[in-house]
């Protein structure tokens, strides 16, 4: 069993309360009608994959909001959780911590 | 090679046993090989011996970072089936069932196909009416399925729970009835020993660690853990780790990997004689021919590359067994364990060539690999010799996700992912 943090509920929490929602930080195209195939390609079906960190979206069902997380693909251990609409931490950062 | 047959297994019985050789050699990779396939599961290891039985290619390397079929090809519940709804898949599914069928005799090697049924359970009309389109659609390509009443699914499986006071009560099933199992090591194990006893090397415990291109973009070989290997053509079969292994090209892959958990409870008596599925409960189990419960699910929610898998999953898909055959909430389980499944946006697999010149890529079977086994094997051989894919398999092209082809089996499958 997972064990998550909420970063708004500041609270950590079995994983039965969250729903995994895919790759974080993929940006909506700004002018879609300007997208060739290959750019629609890349933004709907080209992912990450990451094995070891990869930064995903969870959203916690308690409190219904989105959030991100970095988690380790190979040992499932969560190296951070940060709110939505925040940048990208860098991994340099997190391994200070 | 040593043939199997009554006549050794007698002269060996004879000498206590003490005669059987090694099946295959421990390898040690040679400088250059005609073609490298990355990967040394069912699909790996079948895609060196078709390629050097029918395509007369045998200076082929198959390189595992572990041991052979020790990954989703030893991880897997052994189902094998073809009902699958669209033309192209129907039609690939069922040209792997076609080699099921003579597979054995073929690799001289027990795979143990047995053809005992996959029955596919409707608890509400929705299923009704989406598995008779199944069923006609099947039928209408030349696929066996047929419909079954709630008595008839009740005579086909007797431990199933037809009374209409279940939580979720039995409307009727599907039936494919050459559909089965196979025993899985024994496909790898077949596979190895006929593909080496014509000259394949399998280089085990051997990680690929990148992809090496040329000034001109083309393939020349591998990076490997014991140096690097020459090569114009190499296959990439890697499961759940192909985009690790494809990005190394610097080709991004539309795949994502999940943990698919499996799990077996202690080994009793036979009590059931066939593979029954229930997607509206979300469960599938038969039992092995050691007499163990063999059962499964979907996949877990998040992706991973941990083989392990997380426990909320089992205990939805246990308790999702004990709905349907309460006769089974009192059996203890043995072990569980998990493979992580390269899973593509529409469920079908990718199987052809690459933007590369000189890669191939075999991948995204998702959760349904297994069955394919013999097909996909064929059907990649066929395309790394030939340099263009086969009319089988020419629809699950890498272009499909640029230009909106898709093969979208992913709600059409019938099956839980």
């Amino acid at each position: 069993m997972l064990l998550i943090h909420c970063p708004y509920c500041e609270d950590t929490l079995p994983e039965l309360e969250f729903t995994y929602a895919g790759e974080a930080h993929i940006a909506r195209p700004a002018d879609p009608s300007a997208f060739s195939d290959e750019e629609w390609r890349d933004f709907l079906f080209i992912r990450t994959n990451a094995r070891g960190p990869h930064y995903e979206r969870w959203r916690h069902i308690g409190c219904g909001r989105f959030f991100n997380a970095l988690r380790d693909t190979v040992s499932d251990r969560f190296l951070m959780t940060y709110k939505a609409g925040e940048a990208r931490p860098t991994l340099t950062q997190e391994a200070a911590e | 090679m040593t043939r199997f047959s009554a006549f050794s297994l007698l002269q060996q019985a004879l000498n206590g046993h003490k005669g059987w050789r090694e099946q295959w050699p421990d390898s040690q990779p040679k400088a250059e090989y005609d073609v490298v396939i990355v990967g040394a599961g069912g699909h790996g290891l079948g895609a060196a011996y078709y390629l050097a039985k029918e395509h007369g290619i045998t200076n082929v390397a198959v390189i595992d970072k572990g041991w052979l079929g020790g990954g989703n090809t030893g991880r897997n519940t052994t189902i094998i089936r073809s009902n699958y709804l669209y033309d192209e898949s129907a039609k690939l599914y069922d040209h792997a069932l076609d080699l099921w069928d003579n597979l054995s005799q073929e690799l001289n090697y027990n795979v143990m196909y047995s053809k005992r049924g996959v029955l596919m359970l409707a608890h509400n009309v929705h299923d009704v009416q989406s598995f008779q389109r199944h069923v006609n659609s099947n039928r209408l390509n030349g696929v066996d399925n047929r419909w079954l009443t709630k008595e008839e699914c009740k005579a086909f499986c007797p431990p199933l729970n037809i009374s209409p006071d279940a939580r979720y009560p039995v409307m009727g099933g599907a039936l494919q009835m050459r559909a089965g199992t196979a025993r899985h090591d024994a496909v790898a194990w077949g596979y190895a020993r006929a593909a080496a006893a014509r000259g394949v090397d399998i280089i085990q415990n051997c990680a690929v660690n990148a992809i090496r291109r040329g000034p001109d973009g083309a393939v020349i070989g591998v990076d490997t853990a014991k140096g690097f290997i020459r090569a114009k053509k190499v296959a990439v079969s890697a499961a759940g780790n192909t985009s690790v292994v494809m990005d190394s090209a610097g080709l991004r892959m539309p795949l994502e990997s999940f943990p698919l958990q499996a799990l077996v409870s202690e080994p009793v008596k036979p009590i059931f004689p066939c593979v029954v599925m229930s997607n509206t409960v979300h469960a599938y189990i038969s039992q092995s021919d050691k007499g163990e419960l063999v059962i499964g699910s979907g996949t877990d929610q998040y992706t991973s590359y941990s083989q392990r898998g997380g426990m909320p999953l089992i205990e939805h898909t246990v308790a999702a067994i004990c709905e349907v055959f309460p006769i089974f909430t009192r059996m203890r389980m043995l072990r569980k364990w998990g493979g992580i499944v390269d899973v593509t946006p529409d469920r079908s697999a990718i199987l052809g060539k690459t933007p590369i010149k000189g890669l191939y890529v075999n991948c995204g079977w998702g959760t349904g690999g297994f069955k394919a086994t013999p097909g996909a094997a064929h059907l990649l051989a066929y395309t790394v010799a030939k340099d263009e894919p086969h009319p089988l398999n020419a629809p699950f092209t890498l272009e499909r996700f640029t230009t909106g082809r898709l093969i979208d089996e992913a709600a059409a499958a019938a099956v839980a992912h």
